[in-house]
């Protein structure tokens, strides 16, 4: 099922992460798509998250075709070049993803491997003008192609970026370039959330916000700190610092944001970072 | 030594999008020599501007465009011609384009496609940084090249990995170079230039250096002239 489709249903979508094992055992993998599979729309699978070398989005895409529930095809511009991605794209289609999600990823210095070569030969916009010459049934370089992909194509947007004017451009370029859907960095102020979605509500264009389960008060400060486009507010690392119960305060809190942005957009994401277990009860508290 | 080409006017004029009054500034030192930022060749280019109905309000050659030192020291006295004018075309390597966009805070428009730097950055090392690759966009990014100023060498915009302004690389020593486009851009009032840019795709077969250059004294200096070449 394409994600378009349940946009056009006026479905309110919801869709969860799972990051690929770091491996080849994915029994715990598939128990997760298992467990979220019959209460989200679709599953988006991780390309090597964090630049971490793990098993490919590709295979645990299909992986999931097989149980039945839909993947999202994550795939990142920093290890593939223009012929690698095109060809992923071509193999994704034939296993028959039907969703992908095209990112520029992080860079390699964040992982596992900082040693390695970044790629970056094409970016996120133009990795989704690859995608698109693919759905028209030619290749980037306007080469005629045996069979055409048919993809509903997503991009990510960060609303609370430094300039978000220059992510509203960004975005604009993206679904010149194809994007049909964007998901976004995680989201914890609903109202600033709002006056974003004010701005881009006249593109026309779904909008999923993006949701991070807390852990802790003490990964929301590192959130602070260290990655881009987090802003979790004091109140909120307060009601996890004061909670008795962190999964049950982390539950609420997920449950409360998803209740307040589920007026202005279109759909959540859900990135659980390791509390894949706990996405049912968040939407069971969010009455999804 | 540096190498540059010029780059065909009709491309000179597209940047232009409308502009109607420029300033020229050339290069005395690599570009002089590579034929593309010496006085005859800013007659040449006026002449071809004017053609295509630009004006050319005044053209100056300054001794190294890599020094920004330099380029303060020229356009010192040309204050007020370069108040009047809506942009620059600067003929000379990505080096030179880079320092005088930062001198002179205003549009500044590449004449020229960067070949080679010749393992050298400029005659007078200052932080821009060219990457040599052959399809001088600066153009399209207030004068700052994402080539060589964004860790992941995005060419439409940056990545969500920018915090507090910072790179997610080297955030010690690296502001995020859209931030600095964007505000250059802003500062300038010419922010919709980010709107008006359709999607750009990096030619990487533009990276290596032409073959007619190999084997001549512009691509190395200790090379005799054995396969022709034109010095």
């Amino acid at each position: 099922m394409k994600l378009s489709e349940r946009f056009a249903d006026g479905k309110f979508v919801v869709t969860s992460e799972v990051a690929p094992p770091k491996g080849i055992d994915v029994a715990e993998m598939l128990e997760h798509v298992e467990a979220l599979g019959a209460r989200v729309d679709a599953i988006n699978f991780t390309d090597q998250q964090s630049s971490v070398m793990r098993l490919g989005s590709l295979i645990a895409a299909r992986l999931c075709i097989e149980r039945d529930v839909t993947p999202v095809f994550q795939v990142t511009c920093r290890d593939r070049n223009r012929i690698a991605l095109q060809s992923d794209l071509l193999s994704a289609a034939a296993i028959g993803v039907e969703n992908v999600l095209c990112l520029t990823g992080d860079h390699v210095t964040l992982g596992d491997f900082p040693d390695a070569k970044a790629v970056f030969d094409l970016d996120s916009v133009s990795l989704l003008e690859a995608a698109s010459a693919l759905n028209r049934g030619v290749d980037l370089a306007g080469n005629e192609l045996q069979g055409s992909t048919d993809f509903c194509l997503g991009a990510v947007v960060t609303p609370e970026a430094e300039h978000v004017d220059l992510q509203v451009i960004k975005m604009e370029k993206k679904i010149r370039a194809g994007a049909t859907f964007f998901q976004t960095q995680a989201v914890y102020d609903p109202e600033a959330f709002a006056g974003f979605m004010d701005r881009v509500r006249p593109l026309g264009v779904p909008v999923m916000a993006g949701i991070i389960l807390l852990k802790s008060p003490g990964m929301a400060r590192f959130m602070n700190r260290n990655v881009a486009g987090v802003r979790v507010p004091d109140a909120l690392i307060s009601e996890m610092a004061d909670a008795e119960d962190r999964v049950a305060a982390s539950i609420g809190i997920a449950a409360r944001l998803i209740r307040d942005v589920r007026e202005v957009c279109d759909g959540v994401h859900i990135m659980p970072i390791g509390w894949e277990g706990h996405v049912p009860a968040v939407l069971d508290a969010a009455g999804l | 030594m540096l190498v540059t080409e010029r780059k065909p006017v009709d491309e000179i004029v597209g940047f232009l999008d409308g502009e109607k009054r420029v300033f020229l500034l050339g290069c005395d030192g690599c570009a002089a020599a590579s034929g593309t930022g010496g006085e005859p060749e800013l007659a040449a280019l006026e002449a071809e501007l004017a053609a295509a109905g630009v004006e050319v309000v005044g053209r100056k050659v300054v001794d190294f465009l890599c020094q920004k030192a330099l380029i303060r020291a020229a356009v010192r006295p040309l204050a007020e011609r370069l108040r009047s004018v809506d942009s620059v075309v600067v003929s000379t390597c990505g080096i030179g384009i880079q320092a005088a966009a930062t001198v002179l805070d205003v549009a500044v428009h590449p004449a020229c496609n960067t070949l080679s730097l010749g393992g050298i950055r400029g005659e007078w090392q200052g932080e821009e940084r060219c990457l040599e690759c052959g399809q001088c966009f600066l153009d399209a990014t207030a004068g700052i090249c994402p080539l060589t100023a964004c860790a992941k060498q995005l060419v439409n915009g940056p990545c969500g990995g920018a915090k507090d302004g910072s790179c997610e690389v080297e955030p010690e020593v690296r502001r995020c170079a859209w931030d600095v486009i964007y505000e250059r851009l802003e500062r300038q009032g010419r922010v919709d230039l980010l709107r008006r840019e359709g999607v750009f795709q990096k030619d990487y077969a533009k990276m290596r250096p032409p073959t007619e250059l190999r084997g001549t004294r512009r691509w190395a200096i200790d090379l005799r002239e054995e396969k022709g070449g034109e010095e």
